[in-house]
């Protein structure tokens, strides 16, 4: 039996008498990557906030175990103009940690040259960088990741999904990864949730397509650390997200 | 030693700008200042009760600024109004009811200069007690809750999800500032109080790169301008409460001086 980290049990988020996300029921597990796709304000972020119980869920059960260490990669962070905050206090935030450990993370992130610059000069994909190696240096065992590639150039989201990788495999954590691209997700994603107001469908995505087409289409470029996730869709949606029912096959 | 009256004067000012500097900081970064303002208004009903029931007047104003406080995050939590009109409208309607409860207790005299500027020469031993121990008390608290409350300023959301609790800091916060203001509303009055808290902080902001440095920068800034303060104020004779904030606003101009700038572009040039 492998140890579920955290679990969410048929859950609900309803605001101003509507629901946001209904019915979410998902579990991550150690070692594992759950993906979660879907287009905007289909509820990827409040299902993340509910796995980190910065909200409570209106129907249903979300659990997370006792005692394990927690990282957070939110979608935006605004920083005040009144802080002075370097890369290293914002490391620091939660834990403080080793200076060993500091530069070990904003080594595998590519932003170790950044150390003591403060936070507001940094670029978009920068400070996605900074997110991500300040989630890395807790060495957490549960990780949660809201888009953290949007802002970052091509090569770099590679090499960041890369990053990622080595990761679980070196710490065994358990990673949940948002993307509102519904196209490319992880090859090492063990599970696929497809949201849109509620779960549309999910699975374990097929492996990477080396179809020639698909080269063609993309390009050599295209590296191993992305994989194409089949979609079937078996139901339309109507245009508040809410399933066509005479529609389904 | 505290015989003189000088000296406590020059005690109470330099512990009360210790306190101020760190916790102005957090005010500054969580834009409270104006919330700082409210506390200190509702200062005046703490007075009237302190004369009317004959309690000691810094615990009385503590109370009440404490009710307040937690009566804004009650507020905060069931209305849907912005943060601004819920702060102006406890600090005007409880400066309101405190005025009626002044003109309803007639028998009481209150100097309202005083109030409102403080009097620092004329603070005894027991405020002093009450600047260094309850003063003491609050940096303590502060530097116990700074992890959860500074995570929580940078991003609330994230120090939630990382196991702090922000909102639990938040509150304790609160109520280190209705203690300070408490505290120093015999030294430099309730009109003072939220510049003394801002002003340093802000000076510092303008020479700070890290959330530490500028905490301490901003105590260092308040002690001085209380020591040149209360000098000046005695060679020229001019009311002490109101002379350390004028030192406290010449501070923050220096450092809007290119200072810096002159010194990083000479080393540019020598590079």
């Amino acid at each position: 039996m492998r140890n579920n980290l955290i679990e969410l049990k048929n859950c609900g988020v309803v605001r101003n008498q509507k629901w946001l996300v209904r019915g979410v029921s998902l579990k991550v597990s150690q070692g594992e990557i759950v993906t979660l796709i879907g287009p905007n304000g289909s509820g990827k972020s409040t299902t993340a906030k509910m796995c980190l119980n910065i909200l409570k869920p209106d129907e249903g059960f979300n659990t997370i175990k006792n005692d394990i260490r927690i990282s957070y990669v939110p979608q935006k962070i605004s920083i005040d103009w009144s802080l002075p905050l370097r890369v290293i206090d914002f490391i620091n935030l939660v834990i403080k940690h080793k200076n060993s450990e500091i530069s070990d993370a904003l080594n595998m992130t590519g932003i170790k040259h950044l150390i003591y610059e403060d936070v507001r000069n940094l670029s978009g994909g920068e400070f996605q960088r900074l997110l991500m190696a300040r989630a890395i240096a807790k060495e957490p065992h549960f990780l949660v990741l809201d888009e953290p590639v949007q802002g970052v150039d091509y090569p770099g989201e590679i090499a960041l999904y890369k990053t990622i990788q080595e990761f679980v495999k070196n710490i065994n954590c358990g990673i949940l990864l948002i993307s509102h691209n519904l196209h490319v997700v992880m090859s090492q994603t063990d599970y696929v949730i497809c949201l849109n107001g509620h779960v549309c469908c999910a699975g374990t995505p097929k492996t990477v397509i080396k179809d020639q087409e698909y080269i063609k289409l993309f390009g050599d470029s295209i590296d191993p650390a992305l994989a194409f996730y089949e979609h079937n869709h078996d139901h339309e949606h109507l245009p508040d997200g809410s399933i066509d029912e005479s529609k389904r096959v | 030693m505290f015989d003189d009256f000088i000296v406590r004067a020059f005690a109470a000012g330099i512990g009360l700008a210790l306190i101020t500097g760190p916790l102005g900081c957090f005010i500054v970064w969580r834009r409270l200042s104006y919330f700082g303002d409210t506390i200190a208004h509702s200062a005046l009903l703490g007075v009237v009760i302190a004369y009317a029931l004959n309690f000691n007047l810094i615990i009385a104003v503590f109370v009440v600024s404490c009710v307040l406080a937690l009566s804004l995050l009650f507020l905060q939590r069931r209305t849907n109004l912005p943060d601004d009109a819920l702060l102006g409208l406890l600090a005007h309607s409880v400066l309101a009811i405190g005025l009626v409860l002044l003109g309803i207790l007639s028998f009481i005299r209150i100097d309202l200069m005083g109030l409102l500027f403080g009097d620092i020469l004329s603070v005894n031993f027991t405020d002093l007690l009450f600047v260094w121990i309850g003063g003491g008390i609050v940096l303590i608290v502060l530097i116990l809750i700074w992890r959860p409350l500074f995570a929580g300023t940078v991003n609330l959301e994230l120090a939630k999800a990382e196991g702090l609790n922000p909102d639990l800091a938040n509150a304790i916060f609160t109520l280190l500032i209705a203690s300070v203001i408490a505290i120093s509303i015999k030294i430099v009055g309730i009109l003072l109080i939220t510049g003394l808290l801002i002003i340093p902080a802000a000076a510092s902001r303008n020479l700070s790169s890290s959330p530490i440095q500028m905490a301490i920068l901003s105590s260092i800034i308040g002690v001085a301008s209380v020591v040149l303060g209360i000098q000046t104020s005695m060679i020229w004779n001019t009311p002490t409460g109101p002379t350390i904030l004028t030192i406290t606003l010449g501070v923050f101009i220096a450092t809007m001086l290119p200072l810096k700038k002159l010194i990083i572009s000479k080393n540019k040039i020598k590079s």
